[in-house]
């Protein structure tokens, strides 16, 4: 019985957040004032659930029946995708009320699809990582087209559902290669035997259709097309959500399953795949945003280029490289939630303020708003003393460690091409004179998210070391 | 209370936050006056109790270590934010949260009614937070930090009144020329830092203090290291010849003036060398190199403060001059008689300036000495703590500037060389002559201005700070009552400190024997020369000022030169400054950055902006070419990495 | 190894032998006598002429999507019930346990449904 009790104790967040959506059922359907309390009812849910995973971060244990993982490195993506969701749900209170009818599903399907990158974070089974997974894509397929009423919602919804159908068919398709190569979908049985197998042709087909399904999740060059198009159409809240819990979440699930590949025990075979996807990735995604006018559809394609960041810590194959992808999702993942919730408080009604147009003077009416949107272009480009700077700062030391120095050659040199646009819309914002008539009525609770999220930016930034040694100490 | 140090710094950072966020919109000057104020005072408390009970403990133990968190932690390179509780710790975090206590009161009566009152408590508190990094960290990249934060503070705070004029251009300028001048000591100080990483492999002041005691390492590493570190100091201490910038940093607030430029921050490169004792140790040619800069700057400094008009110019000249007092006493490896003048110097140089922004408030924003005159019939208080500050730094016994002042002065002349004994009593003479004059001149003698004026004391809260401070200036020395007078107790200022400075006074080679009597002999003469120094300036410029004026006709050449302060500015202008605007106008500007740079850049710039409009249309939102381009991608991946098994 | 898909082959040849013959045999043996009607698109007498993209009433997806919910959950409850004994003696208590919770939750959702008016026909 304490062995049992000792087990609901380690995974308190999922079962905090499995309880907390269907209680959020019942607010839904019981309560007539439902859209007071249900955004706050899920920021409550999602910090508890943060900061028990805080909490317990030291219990790694695995339970039921070597389903699940909790503790260490799980935590740590618990922590990221919990935070990240309450300042989405906190961005989101004044933000949906725009849509005039109000959806609570929204609320509930941000729980779920958190439920469902949880599960993928903490899997031990690919099944439990399938479920995961389908929990996730589900709930963000319907996030992506919950403002039915505009056309382009739609449009967004039903590209990302069928792309990523199509995505998700081939993870399960390498999972099967997999399972029949190896007779079993225990992740630590395909670790144990990753060695004699890595000559199996079917079984790297396997692995590396599974990896190609997530590299659609996490937006690389080429399985990056319906990024921009998505972005654009969902939600500015759930577009953020999409760039950041999506993209640790695959991470996660990349990292649990092919862990062994990274520790440097047995040669990084799928290195050249994921270097040369990456550097796709960061050179398609930085030129290509340069080119945008629309800044959803600019993010979106920095979303691409961070992904071929996040990429080179994974290519470099060691612990490091690991250590530093966690770290630079963790730093991301919050500095993209403040790029999107800024976008989110200025677009306006009708969400007409979206070219970079409407940025262009706005230091001088909304100063407040241009410094903090300023402090995360910076970090987003990689300026110290920012996050953003250190987390590509530990990847490419990872990939110069694994001798990929090229490869970290090319993540400068694409992070230089990056700063014209990010630094473009500070130039815009405190250097040029308003080009549009813009008024907005800024959300107390909205800017509070953001400024929430600059200041996870700063203390990251100036306390990366605490941060990394509590990450290297779980992944060795 | 040590485990507690760490709110010295928290309690400051708070209270920038809260006036520099709410302070403009908080109309009401007392709140942000007390948050501005108690934050220091609550860790000046902290302080006070971390140092007694490191006093409690044996001497050996007395150096705490405490960790707040990993900063940068990159391959061999581990730095943490922790501080570095000891007694040279505590000793300048007294001095800072204490003296900065005293002015962050004295600045609520004297910042009254000007408009930028929260922000000028914000910047004040964040130069606290700085200053304290800067003393407490427990490495070279956190005292960096905290060096960069002040200067910082010190750029915003000379600024400060940036819509006003200070003498031919603004006080924005002032506050370039201090930035700047900074910078190059900073670029000195840097590079040392890299050259104790290089050398040391670390940053940590116990792990670089221990292996330069053991490890053998080569003369001319310690030598460069010591100059480069040197170098910072002299920027931020301002020493010859990069002191220019703290006469125009007087373009600041008067508190600004007193709390930055006189009590702590310039003080920085005095505990910097201090804290690095076993290096300069290591480094007896560089050691020579700090006393003649210190002797010189003295001199220098003290013959320019001489004829000096501005209250406050006077003040800043003596204050360069006392630094070079501190860097002398260094130089001849007298490093806990440096920090006991920083302590002295920082009560009644403080005090002095404290005193001038009295005077100043009471006449309205008159700081021409010229035109002061018999004050002391209307700010008592005023005059009495500027005139126990003057004897003070003149070295009047029993008050503080005596003590610390003799002890330089004898540690010069055991050193064995007499001419920085003999150039330190004469900058003592020119000392207590320039500070009479500046007394006289101001509260004695007849009244000088205009009838517009109607100087007034000034509030309780600027005169009690300036009355504890005088106390402190009278008492202070007391402490370091040197060995021939107190007997078996020894110097207890040393005393507390020796166990910092062991290490290098070991290295050193020691001082010759001298008696007692020798001692004595030249501490009556010095004072001697002092009292004389003063009746000179007492009776020319109050009882019969013709001789003076007679004496700088004669000499017009001399005293045109001491009131331009030898053309330094203008030589330093032509010089250099003007050759570099001039050539990065032309050859750097036009020529480099124009033709070359920017036609590079836009080239390259436009090279990919074309590339990034015609990849775009990749872009067509067909979802089936989509899938397509997916399916390309998997089918170009499995061939690839199957067929290279 | 691949002795072992000789079924699945089989299966696959008779499938394609089967679909051909009844094409071609149907083609082959059955009598031909064709009218304007039968000529038609659909023989059922629809007109195809008109948009492609008929609108469908989002009801009839809705109750064929609960349909399918409900009625894949059956797929995992009778298994259990069948097993139930030889869980029970080995696990206790807890294999009634979880099934109950995975009721509960499944009728909330139900619950949902109706509460928001899934059910409603009109």
């Amino acid at each position: 019985m304490l062995n049992n009790f000792q087990e609901f104790y380690n995974i308190i967040p999922i079962l905090l957040i499995g309880a907390g959506f269907l209680i959020s059922l019942l607010i839904e359907m019981y309560f007539k004032k439902s859209d007071v309390i249900l955004p706050w009812f899920t920021i409550l849910i999602f910090l508890a659930a943060g900061f028990h995973a805080l909490y317990a971060v030291n219990s790694v244990s695995v339970i039921f029946q070597n389903m699940l993982a909790t503790g260490g490195i799980v935590n740590i993506f618990y922590i990221i995708f919990t935070f990240g969701a309450a300042i989405v749900a906190l961005l989101s209170i004044d933000y949906i009320k725009k849509y005039g009818t109000y959806f609570g599903e929204y609320y509930i399907l941000l729980q779920t699809s958190i439920l469902g990158m949880m599960l993928m974070a903490g899997a031990k089974d690919l099944f439990m990582i399938f479920l995961g997974l389908e929990l996730m894509s589900v709930s963000f397929y319907s996030l992506a087209g919950l403002n039915r009423k505009r056309l382009k919602a739609n449009e967004a919804s039903l590209k990302y559902f069928l792309l990523g159908a199509f995505a998700t068919g081939f993870i399960v398709y390498g999972i099967a290669l997999i399972y029949g190569t190896v007779h079993s979908t225990s992740i630590d049985m395909i670790a144990s035997r990753f060695y004699e197998l890595s000559s199996d042709k079917l079984f790297i087909a396997g692995i590396l259709l599974f990896l190609i399904g997530f590299s659609f999740k996490i937006a690389a060059f080429p399985f990056h097309m319906w990024v921009p198009d998505v972005y654009e159409g969902s939600p500015t809240t759930i577009a953020g959500l999409f760039s950041t819990g999506g993209k640790a979440a695959a991470f996660s699930a990349i990292i649990v399953t092919l862990g062994v590949l990274f520790t440097g025990r047995i040669g990084n075979i799928l290195m050249p795949y994921l270097a040369v996807i990456s550097v796709l990735s960061m050179f398609y995604g930085s030129i290509v945003a340069i080119s945008q006018d629309n800044i959803k559809r600019m993010l979106a394609y920095s979303s691409i280029s961070h992904a071929g960041y996040l990429l080179i810590g994974l290519a470099a194959g060691n612990s490091f490289g690991v250590a530093g992808v966690i770290f630079y999702l963790a730093s991301y993942t919050f500095m993209n939630l403040g790029a999107f919730g800024i976008v989110a408080l200025i677009e306006g009604k009708d969400e007409s303020n979206l070219t970079l147009k409407s940025f262009s003077g706005l230091a001088s009416r909304y100063p407040l708003l241009a410094a903090l949107f300023s402090i995360i272009m910076f970090s987003l480009a990689g300026i110290p003393p920012f996050a953003g700077f250190f987390g590509k700062y530990y990847v490419f030391i990872a990939a110069i460690k694994s001798n990929l120095t090229w490869l970290a050659i090319l993540g400068v040199l694409s992070s230089v091409i990056s700063v014209y646009f990010y630094l473009r819309i500070v130039v815009l914002m405190y250097f040029k004179d308003a080009e549009t008539d813009l008024k907005i009525d800024v959300s107390k609770t909205g800017l509070a998210a953001v400024i929430i999220s600059v200041l996870l930016v700063i203390i990251i930034g100036i306390a990366p070391g605490t941060i990394i040694d509590l990450i290297a100490f779980f992944f060795k | 209370m040590v485990q507690l140090i760490y709110l010295t710094t928290l309690l400051p950072l708070l209270g920038f936050l809260f006036n520099g966020l709410f302070g403009s919109k908080i109309k009401n000057e007392k709140i942000i006056g007390i948050i501005g104020s108690s934050t220091i005072g609550i860790s000046f408390l902290i302080v006070v109790g971390a140092f007694f009970q490191t006093l409690s403990m044996p001497v050996d133990q007395r150096q705490t270590i405490v960790n707040l968190f990993t900063w940068i932690k990159v391959g061999n390179l581990d730095v943490n934010v922790s501080y570095q509780v000891d007694q040279l710790s505590l000793l300048m975090g007294l001095i800072v949260t204490g003296v900065g206590f005293i002015i962050h009161v004295y600045s609520i009566g004297y910042m009254h009614g000007d408009k930028g009152f929260g922000r000028f408590f914000a910047y004040l508190n964040l130069f606290i937070f700085a200053m304290m990094n800067l003393v407490l960290g427990s490495n070279f990249l956190l005292l960096f930090l905290g060096w960069e934060g002040v200067g910082l503070c010190s750029y915003l705070l000379i600024g400060f009144w940036y819509d006003r004029k200070f003498e031919k251009s603004t006080t924005s300028d002032a506050a370039k020329k201090a930035f700047i001048v900074n910078r190059i000591g900073d670029f000195g100080f840097l590079l040392g830092i890299f050259l104790i990483y290089l050398t040391f492999g670390s940053l940590n002041f116990n792990d670089v203090f221990a292996r330069a005691a053991s490890l053998n390492i080569p003369q001319y590493v310690f030598n460069f290291i010591a100059l480069f570190l040197f170098i910072g100091a002299m920027g931020k201490s301002a020493q010859i010849p990069l002191y220019i910038w703290l006469p125009d940093a007087m373009a600041g607030p008067t508190p600004v003036s007193a709390l930055i430029h006189a009590a702590t921050m310039v003080t920085a490169g005095v505990y910097m060398v201090a804290r690095c004792s076993i290096i300069y140790a290591s480094a007896p040619a560089i050691m020579e190199f700090v006393a003649i800069i210190g002797a010189l700057t003295a001199i220098f400094a003290a013959s320019i403060a001489l004829v000096q008009n501005d209250i406050k110019k006077v003040l800043a000249y003596s204050t360069v001059s006392q630094l070079g007092y501190m860097f002398l006493a260094l130089g001849v490896g007298a490093f806990s008689a440096a920090l006991f003048h920083v302590m002295t110097h920082a009560f009644f140089k403080a005090l002095l300036f404290l005193g001038a922004g009295s005077v100043i408030h009471g006449m309205h924003d008159e700081q021409n000495i010229q035109n002061y005159g018999g004050l002391k019939k209307y700010m008592p208080k005023t005059y009495v703590t500027f005139l126990i500050a003057s004897l003070a730094i003149a070295g009047i016994p029993p008050l503080s500037g005596f003590f610390s002042k003799d002890e330089i002065l004898w540690s010069s002349y055991a050193d064995g060389n007499i001419i920085y004994w003999l150039i330190g009593v004469v900058t003592a003479l020119l000392t207590a002559f320039y500070m009479f004059r500046l007394v006289s001149l101001t509260f004695d003698g007849k009244e000088r201005f205009g009838h517009d004026k109607h100087p007034h004391e000034s509030p309780a809260v600027m005169t009690i700070p300036l009355i504890i401070l005088a106390v402190l200036a009278a008492v202070g020395g007391f402490i370091g009552i040197p060995e021939i007078f107190s007997g078996e107790h020894g110097n207890q200022f040393d005393n507390w400190l020796e166990p910092i400075f062991q290490p290098a006074q070991a290295k050193i080679a020691m001082f010759g024997v001298h008696s007692s009597l020798e001692e004595i002999v030249l501490m009556v003469v010095t004072l001697v020369g002092v009292i004389g120094s003063i009746y000179a300036a007492r009776y020319i410029y109050i009882k019969n000022i013709k001789p003076a004026e007679k004496l700088s006709k004669r000499f017009n050449g001399v005293y045109n030169l001491l009131l331009n302060k030898y053309y330094v500015d203008e030589i330093y202008d032509a010089s250099v400054v003007t050759p570099i605007v001039k050539g990065s106008e032309i050859v750097l500007w036009k020529f480099a950055d124009i033709k070359i740079i920017d036609g590079l850049i836009n080239g390259v710039a436009n090279l990919i902006e074309k590339i990034s409009g015609s990849i775009r249309k990749i872009q067509t939102g067909v979802a089936q070419f989509y899938a397509l381009i997916m399916m390309l991608g998997i089918v170009a991946a499995l061939f690839w990495i199957i067929l290279s098994l | 190894m691949l002795v072992q898909y000789i079924p699945v082959f089989l299966v696959i040849a008779v499938a394609i032998v089967f679909a051909v013959a009844t094409v071609f045999s149907s083609e082959i043996f059955g009598p031909k006598r064709p009218t304007q009607a039968k000529l038609s698109t659909y023989e059922s007498g629809m007109k195809p002429v008109g948009t492609t993209h008929e609108r469908m009433s989002v009801k009839y997806y809705l109750v064929a999507m609960f349909f399918i919910i409900f009625d894949l959950e059956v797929i995992f409850i009778y298994p259990w019930a069948v097993q139930f004994k030889k869980l029970y003696i080995e696990n206790g208590i807890s294999v009634f346990v979880s099934m109950v919770i995975f009721l509960v939750v499944l009728e909330l959702g139900y619950l949902y449904a109706y509460k928001k008016g899934g059910f409603k026909w009109d």
